[in-house]
C-alpha cells in the first residue's frame, strides 16, 4: 500500500462542503486499501460535477459525454480486462441521459463498478430537477413541483436482476469505504448509489436529511435473496444502506463473448492479426 | 412465339419476384457455376424493404470480358410474380425474351415489344414438392441456356442441402432434370443462342460482394470490435464479422443504440484496440455526439456508412449518395477528419483495411462511404495483394511523465494506452496537455485548436490521388466519386471518344491536391452523383472554386446504369459541338 499515491495536487471545482468532496477521498482510500495503483485502474466518467471526479486524482481515465461512461467502459474492459474499470458520474448522467446504457450494461453484466453521486438535482446546470429529485421538489423549472415519480434505482437494478446493487450514504466514509470495497471485487457490473448532499441546489435533501431518512441493513441481511432485496429496494423514508443485493460468480459480459471462449484469457489488444489467415481463409 | 436470338458476349439475365420465394438462392447458385464455368459474372440487386411480398429483382451480367456494373437493358426475364413484368418493363427491348408461367405473362401489356416463352413452371414444381423447386427449375434452365455443365448444379445442391436430408436433394435433383427438359425445349423450339467465351483465369478468381469487402478489409485492418444497431443496408457487415468473432478474435456486440455503438468503440480505441462502426444515414444521425468526442479526444475511429436514401427513414432498401454532407460536417465543433469512398471491390478492401492505419496515425475519424448499390454488387476479380498490406499500429509505451497531448511540431500527440507507467487522460472537455479540463482560453484553448489542425498539414501527405482514366489531354473531364466508378467507365469506354478524360476520387476530404488543376485542364466538366444538390460538386466548388457546368443527379433510390451515363454524356458531346 502507498499511501497518497491516487491524489493530485489540484483545485478542485466543487463548491466548499460538497459531498463530492467525501466521496473522492472515500474512494482513494478504498482503492489503496485494495492494493491497486493509478496504473491499474482506468476511471470512464460522464458530465456534470461528478463526472470531473477523476480529473481530481491520479488515474487513467476517459471524460467523456453526458450519459455515456458505461459504453465506453465495456468495450475499455473488455478489450483490455486487466484494467480495473470504474464508471463514475451523478444521477442526471447515469439514470437520465443514460438510462437506456444502464439498461443494457446490467443485462450484459459487463465487469464495470458504476458508481453513482446521487443528489436528486442538476448541479452544474445550476439547479434542475434530477430523474432522482422527489416528487413535489421545486426549481425554477419545475415551477409547482417535480410532478414525475422519482427514479429508484435500487429497485430498478434489483428488478433487472443486476449481480451488485449497492446504497451509500457519502456522509458516513467508513461505511461506504466497505460497499465500494465490495463493489470493485465483486465480478460484474455493480451499482453503488451514493446519497451526496448538494449544499448549494438542493436544501431539502441536505446532510442531516440523507441521515434521518436512512438506516443501514441488519448483520443477518440475505443480500441473496431476490425477493426480500426487492422489497427492500423499494422502502423509502428511511432509505436502506448498505449491499442490498448480489449474485456472485455470475460469467460477465467479456467472458461470454467468443473472441475470450475456450479459456482464451490474453486480453483482446494482446493478440495479433494473422493476415496470412486471412488471405488463405478469404482468397485461396 | 418467334424467338431467335442471338446474344454474343454479354447477356443480362433478370430475375424479378416476391421477397421469400427464394431470388436470393438462384442469385447465389448462379454465381457460383458461371464463375466455375469461367464466364465473367456481375450481380446487382434492388429490393424492397419487406420481409415477404413486394418486388425484389436481381440482375446477373454473364460475359467473355470482365463486367462489373448495372445496366438497364434485359436480355433474359423471369418474372416470378404478378406485377414484375411491368414494374421492369421499361427496361425490355425488341430482344427481350421473357420467360414464365402463363399467368404471370397473361397480364402483360400487348403494347410490350418483347418475346414470350410461357412454361408451367409452378405447376412443374408443385409436383415435385412445392412451389420452392421453381427456383431450382429456373437456375437450371438458365445453366442450361449457358451452356454450364449440368453437374455444377448438382453438385451445388447436394452441397448446399446436405443438413436438410435426402429428400430435398432429392427433390431439387428432380427439379434439375425439369429444368433441363424445359431448357431442351427452350432451345429446341425458339432458337435462342448465348455466345459467352469462357476465360479460364476466372475459375481462378474470388467473387465477393461489398458487404464482404468492407468486412474482410475490417479484418485485414485489425479490426477487434464491432458494435452495432442493424439498419439497412449496413447489417451485412454486423452479420459477417459476427460469423468471423472465434476465428479472428474480434468481440462483436449487437448494441441498445448507435449512440452506445460510438462511445464504445472510442472505448476500445482508448485502451488499444481498433473498433468498426458500421451504419447507415439515421444511426450515424444518432453518432454525431460521438464523431465529436473522436475529434477533441483525438481517439481514432473508423467509421463504415452505408449510404441508403433520406431523409429520416427514407428508403431504407434503396441507395443513394446522399450522405457526403452529413459525413463532412458531422459532429458539433472543428476538427480534423478523411473521408474515403471505395469505386469497387477491390477499393471497397484496400480502403477499409486502410482506414484503420490512418485512424491510428492521425487520431481522428476516417470514414468509408458506401451505398446500397456498392455493398450488394458482386463480380469476380483477382484476390487482393497481400504483400504490401500491413497493420500499422501507432502506440507508444508510456513512461512515467507521459501526457496524453504533448504539443508537437506535426499536431500528433504520441498515444499511449492504459496499461504502461504512464496515465492516459483522455476528456472531452477542452483541456491540457495533461487531459485535464482547462478553462485557459489565451494559451491552452489556442494551443489545443491549433495543434489538432497542424494535422491537416501531415493528412495531406497521404491523400489518395484522383484517377484519372481514359484521355490525359482531355477536353472533356467526366467526374465521379464513390460507387458510380464502374458504371461510369464501362460508358465511356463505349462511346470511345478521344476527347474524355475521367476523373475518379476515392478520397472525398481532404480533396487531392491536384483537383483544381485537373479540372482547369478541362473545356467541359460533368459529373454525376446519386443526390440531388450534387454535393460533390458542391464541395468542389468551396475548396476550388469552380463550379461544374454540367451536373447530373439522380435521386430516386437507383444507382446510374451505364445506357444513362452514355446518354448523358452524349447530350453533352451534341451541345459542346455546337
Amino acid at each position: 500500500m502507498n499511501n497518497g499515491q491516487f491524489d493530485l495536487d489540484v483545485k478542485k471545482h466543487w463548491c466548499p462542503g460538497c459531498g463530492n468532496f467525501i466521496i473522492l477521498k472515500t474512494l482513494k482510500k478504498t482503492l489503496e486499501n485494495l492494493d491497486l495503483t493509478p496504473q491499474d485502474l482506468v476511471i470512464v466518467s460522464g458530465i456534470g460535477q461528478a463526472g470531473k471526479t477523476p480529473h481530481f486524482m491520479r488515474t487513467n481515465y476517459f471524460n467523456g459525454l453526458h450519459g455515456r461512461a458505461l459504453p465506453l467502459a465495456m468495450a475499455a474492459k473488455a478489450l483490455n480486462p486487466k484494467m480495473v474499470v470504474l464508471a463514475i458520474s451523478g444521477d442526471g448522467c447515469m439514470y437520465s441521459e443514460g438510462g437506456n446504457h444502464l439498461i443494457h450494461a446490467i443485462r450484459r453484466n459487463i465487469d464495470v463498478t458504476c458508481i453513482v453521486h446521487n443528489n436528486m438535482v442538476y448541479g452544474l446546470t445550476k439547479g434542475q430537477a434530477s430523474p432522482t429529485s422527489q416528487a413535489g421538489f421545486t426549481t425554477k423549472v419545475q415551477l409547482n413541483g417535480v410532478t414525475s415519480q422519482s427514479f429508484n434505482p435500487i429497485s430498478f437494478a434489483v428488478g433487472m436482476n443486476a449481480t451488485f446493487v449497492a446504497r451509500a450514504n457519502a456522509a458516513d466514509k467508513e461505511e461506504t469505504q466497505e460497499i465500494l470495497t465490495k463493489a470493485i471485487n465483486h465480478k460484474g457490473f455493480a451499482l453503488v448509489d451514493i446519497f451526496q448532499p448538494c449544499v448549494t441546489f438542493n436544501k431539502t435533501n441536505t446532510y442531516s436529511w440523507f441521515k434521518e431518512n436512512s438506516y443501514y441493513l441488519e448483520d443477518d441481511y440475505d443480500s441473496e435473496d431476490r425477493e426480500t432485496a426487492f422489497s427492500k429496494a423499494c422502502e423509502k423514508t428511511p432509505y436502506p444502506l448498505g449491499v442490498i443485493f448480489q449474485q456472485e460468480n455470475m460469467p460477465t459480459f467479456h467472458e461470454k463473448t467468443l473472441a475470450y471462449s475456450d479459456k482464451k484469457k490474453t486480453p483482446l489488444i494482446d493478440r495479433e492479426r494473422n493476415l496470412t489467415k486471412i488471405e488463405e481463409n478469404f482468397f485461396t | 412465339m418467334n424467338s431467335s436470338n442471338t446474344y454474343k458476349n454479354d447477356v443480362s439475365i433478370v430475375i424479378c419476384g416476391a421477397a421469400g420465394l427464394g431470388i436470393e438462392t438462384i442469385e447465389h447458385l448462379l454465381a457460383q457455376i458461371i464463375q466455375q464455368s469461367g464466364y465473367h459474372i456481375c450481380a446487382t440487386k434492388e429490393y424492397m424493404s419487406r420481409v415477404r411480398g413486394g418486388l425484389n429483382s436481381t440482375e446477373i451480367r454473364v460475359s467473355s470480358n470482365r463486367v462489373r456494373a448495372y445496366i438497364d437493358r434485359i436480355d433474359l426475364f423471369f418474372p416470378f410474380s404478378k406485377g414484375a413484368i411491368e414494374r421492369q418493363a421499361y427496361r425490355f427491348t425488341k430482344d427481350t425474351i421473357i420467360i414464365g408461367d402463363t399467368d404471370i405473362l397473361k397480364e402483360a401489356n400487348k403494347e410490350i415489344e418483347a418475346s414470350f416463352i410461357d412454361f408451367s413452371l409452378k405447376k412443374a414444381a408443385k409436383k415435385i414438392g412445392g412451389e420452392v423447386y421453381t427456383n431450382t427449375i429456373v437456375a437450371t434452365v438458365i445453366g442450361e441456356l449457358l451452356k454450364i455443365d449440368t453437374n455444377l448444379i448438382r453438385n451445388y445442391i447436394k452441397e448446399r442441402f446436405s443438413k436438410k436430408g435426402e429428400e430435398v436433394i432429392e427433390k431439387n435433383l428432380e427439379a434439375i432434370e425439369k429444368g433441363c427438359e424445359f431448357a431442351k425445349e427452350i432451345i429446341d423450339n425458339f432458337t435462342i443462342k448465348i455466345k459467352i467465351k469462357p476465360d479460364s483465369t476466372v475459375s481462378q478468381e474470388v467473387l465477393y460482394n461489398g458487404t464482404d469487402m468492407v468486412s474482410i478489409g475490417a479484418l485485414a485492418g485489425g479490426c477487434n470490435f464491432l458494435a452495432a444497431y442493424p439498419m439497412s443496408p449496413a447489417t451485412g457487415v454486423l452479420t459477417f464479422l459476427a460469423q468471423q468473432q472465434k476465428e479472428f478474435d474480434v468481440i462483436v456486440e449487437q448494441i441498445e443504440d448507435e449512440i452506445a455503438a460510438v462511445n464504445s468503440v472510442i472505448g476500445a480505441w482508448y485502451v488499444g484496440g481498433r473498433g468498426l462502426l458500421s451504419t447507415s444515414g439515421g444511426g450515424f444521425s444518432l453518432m454525431t455526439e460521438g464523431i465529436s468526442l473522436a475529434g477533441v479526444t483525438e481517439t481514432p475511429l473508423v467509421i463504415h456508412l452505408a449510404q441508403r436514401p433520406g431523409p429520416a427513414t427514407g428508403l431504407p432498401t434503396r441507395t443513394a449518395q446522399e450522405d457526403l454532407s452529413l459525413a463532412l460536417h458531422a459532429g458539433h465543433g472543428e476538427f480534423p477528419r478523411i473521408i474515403l469512398s471505395p469505386g469497387n471491390l477491390e477499393e471497397t478492401f484496400i480502403l477499409t483495411q486502410k482506414t484503420f492505419n490512418l485512424a491510428d496515425k492521425y487520431q481522428i475519424p476516417v470514414f468509408v462511404l458506401t451505398d446500397q448499390y456498392l455493398v450488394n454488387l458482386f463480380y469476380n476479380f483477382e484476390a487482393p495483394d497481400f504483400s504490401k498490406l500491413k497493420i500499422d499500429k501507432h502506440i507508444i509505451e508510456t513512461k512515467e511523465d507521459y501526457k496524453r497531448y504533448e504539443i508537437t511540431d506535426s499536431g500528433i500527440s504520441p498515444r499511449g494506452i492504459p496499461g504502461g507507467k504512464g496515465l492516459v487522460g483522455v476528456d472531452s472537455h477542452e483541456h491540457d496537455d495533461e487531459g485535464h479540463i482547462t478553462e485557459d482560453l489565451r494559451d491552452c484553448r489556442k494551443e489545443m485548436v491549433e495543434k489538432r489542425f497542424r494535422k491537416e498539414q501531415e493528412i495531406e501527405n497521404d491523400i489518395i490521388p484522383a484517377k484519372l482514366e481514359f484521355a490525359k489531354n482531355y477536353e472533356i473531364l467526366v467526374i465521379s466519386w464513390g460507387s458510380t466508378y464502374e458504371i461510369i467507365k464501362e460508358a465511356i469506354s463505349q462511346i470511345s471518344n478521344k476527347k474524355i478524360g475521367f476523373l475518379h476520387f476515392s478520397q472525398i476530404y481532404p480533396l487531392p491536391k491536384k483537383t483544381k488543376k485537373l479540372l482547369k485542364k478541362a473545356k467541359e466538366l460533368i459529373i454525376f452523383e446519386t443526390n440531388f444538390r450534387n454535393q460533390f460538386a458542391e464541395l468542389i466548388k468551396a475548396k476550388t472554386g469552380i463550379e461544374i457546368p454540367y451536373k447530373f443527379s439522380k435521386y430516386i433510390g437507383l444507382s446510374f446504369s451505364v445506357e444513362e451515363i452514355k446518354q448523358s454524356i452524349k447530350s453533352i458531346l451534341k451541345e459542346v459541338q455546337k
